[in-house]
């Protein structure tokens, strides 16, 4: 699609995209040239220089037993996010669809969460969950359950899991809310009226013309679990006990910056980059399937 | 809307369960946050002896003043002033790139815009936190440590919003354009005259978006902002952990975090019809 009225001139329009173009040149292509530059290279002991070592990085890397269990690590992760927040998500959008009172009141309290940072999200439910202070710890004590996730794994997974997703339930709510009124109030009636029970009109009808909407939250849900969820993590439990909570971008962090390990840690990026850009393209693909349709 | 429910089912016993249904689930969502509240309310002995209370107690002005005057190693109205210093310049910072370069590629011809325009797209790609170790290099060569262009500058180019105004500007009539050629108005009249306030909505409504994502980043100010007092407030709750055994202070830590939620919340709930619009149509 292109415009039929254009203005003349050549330094006018150079001029004006020349901002977004520095500064994307500066700071985004310019730094990942140096990510796979540098993955090709370990530096020696000193720092001073560089050892070429070709795909060494990326062969230890995926030799690497602690690489490999973060890529588990994050796949189990991701899965369980996205996951639990879209259930959840769906679920109070399937009840807000049934109210014409009062929905807008919910949809309010509903999107508070979306405005607040993951970051912030991993303090209040570090909060909750605190092995010394925290509310439901207590009460959990009570009734006999001992929970400690700094020295549990799959406590102090199922904690990061639990704070991720609920950041992002507004989000998933908001879409799928959207979808679930998009949807022809005459077919819903016409299979009330065959008789078919709310249970097997959702199943029948609404989920499956409601699956444009779950493919693109499936798509984008991943995507934040992969990359956004970096300050839950580094709050509540700094990728431990042991390596249990170390997702793959936590790992390029801690490598990075406090292992130092430079070379890894840009293989590690450019390895990212290959499943930013998977998902990317699916993403695009799909959507461009549904522009046409 | 109103013929919803007046086919399917007639139910009033249903409609209650969806309303319960509704509020318990509202209730589970609200809890961290009417939590962190409560705490912000009460004083440490109440929090350190658990349970802790569930209803707000007296030391709101307390602790408040505490976390914005002193904090734990930086007050925390310092980083206040620099979020929103950082997420108004993301914001508006990508607002106007965006404009920029959305008008030039769909208003000219000229050599290499479809190269430019590849370009920008690509970026989609690269979140930052795939880049930090050599975006991180950049900013340090440019000694943009502990500096407001540092934690601005690389978070500013985006592709989506120029794909939005791209897409926006497609739909606006050729006509306009003509008339204003036939005018004798120069390009730069036509976008801020017509082209600028026909995107009003547009841009009020990526501003929401722009201004939340710019307030509630992590992991750029904390690997950049190792000065308290340029730490961003998202970032610094987390530095007022103690590192060792003690104990932290909770009453302003959770003041903090109700502190850090209030504009992001406010712009919001305040701009709802606009964001939800935004948000529905510029991910589509």
């Amino acid at each position: 699609m292109e415009k039929r009225v254009t203005f003349k001139g050549m330094w006018l329009p150079l001029l004006l995209i020349a901002p977004q173009i520095v500064i994307t040149a500066v700071f985004f292509f310019y730094p990942a040239g140096q990510a796979i530059w540098q993955s090709l290279f370990i530096p020696d002991p000193f720092g001073l220089s560089m050892k070429w070592v070709g795909l060494g990085n990326f062969e230890f890397l995926l030799k690497d037993s602690f690489y490999r269990a973060s890529f588990v690590t994050t796949a189990i992760f991701s899965t369980l996010v996205t996951v639990v927040s879209m259930g959840v998500a769906l679920y109070l959008a399937v009840l807000a669809d049934r109210l014409i009172k009062g929905s807008g009141t919910y949809r309010t309290l509903l999107i508070w969460p979306y405005a607040v940072a993951p970051a912030v999200a991993g303090v209040l439910w570090l909060f909750m969950f605190n092995t010394r202070v925290g509310v439901v710890t207590w009460y959990l004590g009570l009734l006999g359950y001992d929970w400690n996730h700094v020295l549990n794994d799959s406590e102090a997974m199922g904690l990061v899991v639990v704070a991720s997703a609920w950041g992002r339930i507004s989000y998933n709510f908001l879409f799928f809310l959207a979808g679930l009124q998009a949807i022809p109030k005459s077919v819903i009636e016409a299979a009330a009226i065959d008789g078919a029970r709310f249970w097997t009109r959702f199943r029948t009808i609404v989920f499956p013309l409601l699956s444009p909407t779950t493919f693109f939250l499936l798509v984008v849900n991943i995507i934040y679990a992969f990359f956004e969820t970096f300050g839950v993590i580094h709050t509540i439990t700094s990728g431990g006990p042991q390596q249990a909570t170390t997702i793959l971008v936590y790992k390029v962090y801690s490598d990075g910056f406090v292992g130092q390990d430079l070379g890894s840690s840009a293989a590690q990026s450019v390895i990212l980059l290959l499943i930013v850009s998977i998902l990317t393209v699916v993403q695009f693909k799909y959507i461009e399937r549904r522009v046409h349709y | 809307m109103a013929q919803q429910n007046g086919m399917v089912e007639k139910r009033s016993s249903g409609l209650w369960l969806t309303h319960l249904g509704m509020i318990v689930g509202v209730a589970f969502i609200f809890f961290p946050i009417w939590l962190a509240f409560v705490a912000s309310t009460v004083d440490q002995q109440a929090i350190v002896r658990p349970p802790m209370p569930l209803l707000p107690g007296d030391k709101f002005f307390e602790n408040y003043a505490r976390a914005l005057t002193s904090g734990v190693n930086a007050p925390v109205g310092i980083m206040l002033v620099n979020s929103m210093v950082m997420a108004l310049g993301i914001a508006l910072g990508k607002i106007a790139i965006s404009l920029l370069s959305a008008f030039a590629i769909v208003y000219f011809r000229f050599p290499g815009r479809h190269l430019f325009f590849w370009l920008i797209f690509l970026t989609l790609m690269l979140p930052v936190e795939v880049r930090i170790v050599p975006t991180y290099e950049v900013i340090a060569n440019f000694g943009m440590l502990n500096s407001y262009s540092g934690l601005i500058l690389p978070l500013i180019a985006s592709a989506t919003a120029t794909f939005l105004f791209r897409q926006f500007f497609m739909t606006v009539p050729d006509e306009l354009a003509e008339a204003a050629r036939v005018d004798g108005a120069k390009p730069m009249r036509f976008f801020f005259d017509i082209l600028l306030p026909m995107s009003r909505t547009n841009i009020a409504a990526l501003f929401v978006i722009l201004f939340i994502y710019g307030w509630n980043q992590y992991l750029w100010p904390l690997l950049i902002t190792t000065d308290p007092s340029m730490n961003t407030i998202v970032m610094g709750i987390k530095q007022m952990f103690p590192s060792g055994d003690d104990t932290a202070d909770w009453p302003v830590i959770m003041a903090t975090s109700i502190l850090a939620m209030i504009p992001p919340v406010l712009v919001v709930i305040g701009m709802q019809r606009l964001f939800v619009r935004g948000l529905v149509e510029s991910e589509k």
